[in-house]
């Protein structure tokens, strides 16, 4: 197990190495950078200005030197400072993840403690009429789009409660500091909640037919120990497949969500900052999901084993 | 003489405007809440073109002079002073000397004086050790030989020649005084003003706070506490703000006029305002290249557009023709409608104008079996993208086959730099309705802005000699002959003057929106909140 989760570590590794280098090539082959971009806001260009700008920026350095100079500050913490708002990235990036990762917490929640209890309803009463109702809540969360059903919650909280849930960062109620949270992250959630009632619903399906399910039920168990105790338990693994997958996606892909509630997260950060060619942002930020995402799937497959005894690594 | 004529007039503008506020009594307090529409690069107005600056750091700063803030129209007469306290030309009309205001401190508590406007001048002139990141706004002060000081309180401009311009220029919102002893590095991210407001906080995406400045020099102004922008992008997102009352204000001049509809009907007690904003959807041709370095090609362009179509459909009647100067009523220097409509493709018979068109494109080989294949770029935002949607429409009345081009804005100015276009849809903001900045800024053969590089030496000198002339109304019929000779020269077609709209909250009190440019109406010293 041990060996297992050191070559897990080294790929890793590995991995955010490929990742950081991909990352700073495709930037670079992004026509236009900041220099562009803060002339086309002043309306002119004047090459000698130009050239300075990218000097002073370290723009003008070979694309090997820029490469080893962002990875050195890395190492060393240095993030390096963002070529828009020139304050450090550290400082900029910092504050913005907490609010995204409450929102994408929160939206997991939802999916987690909505999606699996409807999905198992779903499979342990399959055809019939709750069964299809569940169904079609399930295919309309995923048909919707987010960003369509956040200004759909938007517009009916306007003009029903003459009141909006979009981003404050001092809510003066507790009413409020709920509503700017969890409104998004239902309306976000609500997709993911649909995949994962489905995902469980299937999973479900699958194990409610094998023997030992038909074994637990001639011994005599109840339908909640048979379908939660020996059912769930097993069905579950695809589950938080899907839910690791969701976390990952949900770190960086709130965008949508994050412009309709106008909320100061990570993902509209990054495209604000991807508009601007702010590449110390970018980078900095994209590593930061690259993180996330290698850290959740790592963890995911050791929640595997912790879960499933008949999974061990490393044999 | 001059200057106490338009002191008095300036008095008399701030007695009217004050009439307002004697009818209701103003109440100190409260923070203004409005949305920004964007973030904008950085804090400094001097390195900024576009009104994203001014809106948010035009309360932290003061000009020497500014345009009166409660009239609409901004011009000579209504400039009154700020941080000078009278001025005056020289004999010769080559000197412009100001007055300062004593007792005035910047925000962090240090004097204002003299050399704190030569600073910002041999900034803004190239002249000083330390240089702005960008300096678009550089041409304005082409004329000025140097600025001088005379002791502490004292500051002159002096001129190459004759420039009665400078002082609308000087008047803008663009204009504000910096303090020497901060560095421009720093005015990008902590601007220190000695304004009504001073600046707290500016967090990039999400949100620019100003508070009061409690040791402003106009005793007992502001009366807000406080401004505070939220950074909404999403413009659907900005209206429910509005309209659900989370901000007392929209971002000035953002509201479309389709969008006002909308907030009329959701915020009936809304006061909403729609004033012309002196910005122009113009086309830019590559007249370098073929097929538009045939005039005839250039011309039938001109001549196939229907400027009323495109008012109907983007503004809902709710715009204006006119040639490069902003139409009137709100526009000083606009063309008389007769002189207007002799100017081809002007005219009110849009079939007319297409058939000579359609000659003249004959004559330049194309016809209903050769039809021209072109791009038109533009920038992939969408007060350019639907005009040029509309444009390619009608050209194809003229054998004109065009495709749309959409440009990211990081590569927008590169492509027109080296002149990978044949036409392209623009917008041009003016800042101040003043021929002096039309002309020179996009229309001089050596203007950094002139994006398209016409060059006209013959109009040049009719620039010169408007810009020079000092008695206004020859100076009227000068600007005329040039915007008639620019639109006859299709140099850059004006498609349409663009009006938008303003809203706020019915207990937002003292605000007004510019008709002639949305560049300078955002002081907000004595904007208050009845609530």
């Amino acid at each position: 197990m041990l060996a297992y989760i050191v070559r897990r570590l080294f790929l890793m590794l590995v991995t955010l190495f490929g990742i950081s280098v991909i990352i700073f090539v495709l930037l670079r082959i992004v026509p236009g950078n900041i220099v562009d971009i803060l002339f086309d806001a002043a309306g002119y260009v004047d090459p000698a200005d130009k050239a300075n700008l990218e000097k002073e920026l370290g723009l003008s350095d070979p694309i090997v030197i820029q490469y080893l100079k962002w990875i050195g500050g890395l190492l060393h913490g240095d993030l390096g400072y963002s070529y828009v708002s020139e304050k450090p990235a550290l400082q900029e990036i910092l504050p913005r993840i907490p609010i995204t990762a409450r929102l994408a917490g929160l939206a997991l929640l939802f999916s987690a403690s909505i999606g699996i209890p409807l999905g198992v309803l779903s499979a342990v009463h399959q055809g019939t009429r709750l069964d299809y109702a569940l169904r079609v809540v399930s295919l309309s969360g995923l048909s919707l789009p987010s960003f369509w059903l956040g200004l759909l919650i938007l517009m009916a909280s306007v003009s029903m409660l003459g009141w909006m849930p979009i981003y404050n960062p001092n809510p003066q109620t507790w009413a409020e500091a709920f509503a700017i949270y969890c409104i998004p992250a239902m309306a976000v959630g609500f997709r993911s909640a649909a995949l994962t009632m489905r995902i469980t619903r299937s999973s479900m399906l699958e194990i409610l037919r094998q023997d030992y399910i038909r074994t637990a039920r001639a011994k005599g168990a109840s339908d909640a120990s048979v379908n939660y105790h020996h059912a769930l338990k097993n069905a579950v693994l695809p589950v938080i497949t899907v839910i690791g997958i969701e976390a990952a996606f949900l770190i960086g892909g709130l965008i949508v969500t994050e412009t309709v509630f106008n909320i100061p997260g990570v993902a509209r950060f990054l495209v604000e900052a991807l508009r601007w060619r702010d590449y110390p942002i970018v980078q900095n930020l994209v590593m930061f999901i690259a993180v996330v995402v290698v850290v959740v799937n790592f963890t995911v497959d050791m929640l595997y084993a912790a879960i499933d005894p008949r999974i061990r690594y490393g044999d | 003489m001059r200057s106490v004529r338009a002191l008095a007039v300036a008095a008399l503008c701030w007695l009217s405007a004050y009439d307002v506020s004697l009818a209701e009594t103003p109440k100190s307090g409260g923070i203004l809440r409005m949305y920004h529409r964007d973030s904008p690069g950085s804090a400094s107005i001097h390195e900024g073109a576009s009104y994203s600056f001014n809106v948010p750091f035009m309360p932290i700063f003061n000009n020497l002079v500014i345009f009166n803030q409660h009239i609409p129209q901004n011009s000579v007469d209504t400039i009154v002073p700020e941080l000078a306290e009278s001025w005056a030309w020289s004999d010769d009309k080559k000197k412009l000397t100001f007055k300062l205001r004593n007792g005035v401190k910047w925000h962090d508590g240090k004097s204002f004086t003299s050399a704190d406007v030569k600073c910002t001048f041999d900034l803004l002139m190239g002249k000083s050790q330390q240089k702005f990141r960008q300096n678009p706004r550089k041409s304005w002060y082409d004329q000025v030989n140097d600025v001088t000081i005379n002791g502490d309180y004292e500051a002159s401009f002096n001129l190459k020649r004759p420039q009665p311009a400078l002082l609308s220029l000087l008047a803008s919102g663009y204009s504000p005084i910096y303090p020497c002893h901060v560095s421009p590095a720093e005015m990008r991210t902590k601007p220190i003003g000695t304004g009504p407001f001073k600046f707290v906080e500016f967090k990039a995406n999400e949100s620019i706070k100003l508070t009061k400045n409690p040791d402003y020099f106009r005793k007992g102004l502001p009366y807000l506490d406080g401004i505070e922008f939220t950074i909404v992008p999403n413009r659907s997102t900005a209206i429910l703000g509005f309209v659900s009352g989370k901000f007392d204000m929209t971002f000035p001049t953002e509201v479309s006029i389709p969008l006002l509809k909308d907030v009329k009907s959701q915020a009936p007690n809304a006061i909403c305002v729609v004033e012309p904003s002196n910005v122009a959807t113009n086309i830019i041709i590559n007249s370098s290249a073929p097929p538009f370095d045939n005039l005839d090609v250039r011309r039938a362009l001109a001549l196939a557009l229907d400027r009323k179509a495109f008012i109907s459909i983007l503004f809902e009647g709710q715009a204006d023709i006119g040639g490069t100067m902003q139409p009137a009523q709100a526009g000083l220097w606009a063309m008389p409608k007769e002189m207007l409509e002799t100017i081809p493709g002007y005219g009110p018979d849009v079939n007319a104008n297409r058939e000579q068109a359609r000659k003249l494109m004959q004559k330049a080989g194309y016809g209903p079996d050769k039809h021209l294949q072109i791009k038109v770029s533009t920038r992939n935002i969408p007060i350019y993208r639907d005009p040029a949607i509309i444009l390619i429409d009608q050209l194809k009345t003229i054998y004109i086959d065009a495709e749309l081009d959409v440009v990211d804005t990081a590569q927008w100015f590169p492509k027109v730099a080296r002149k990978d276009y044949s036409l392209g849809l623009n917008l041009t903001g003016n800042a101040v309705d003043e021929p002096d900045q039309s002309f020179y800024e996009n229309y001089s053969c050596d203007s950094e802005r002139n994006y398209t590089n016409y060059c006209n030496r013959e109009i040049e000198k009719l620039f010169d000699l408007q810009s020079s002339e000092t008695d206004p109304e020859k100076r009227k019929k000068l600007v005329w002959e040039i915007d008639k000779k620019l639109q006859e020269d299709v140099a850059r077609p004006i498609i349409l003057h663009s009006r938008t709209g303003t809203c706020w909250q019915p207990y937002v009190k003292n605000v007004t929106v510019m008709s002639n440019s949305s560049y300078n109406g955002y002081r907000y010293e004595d904007v208050w909140m009845d609530k």
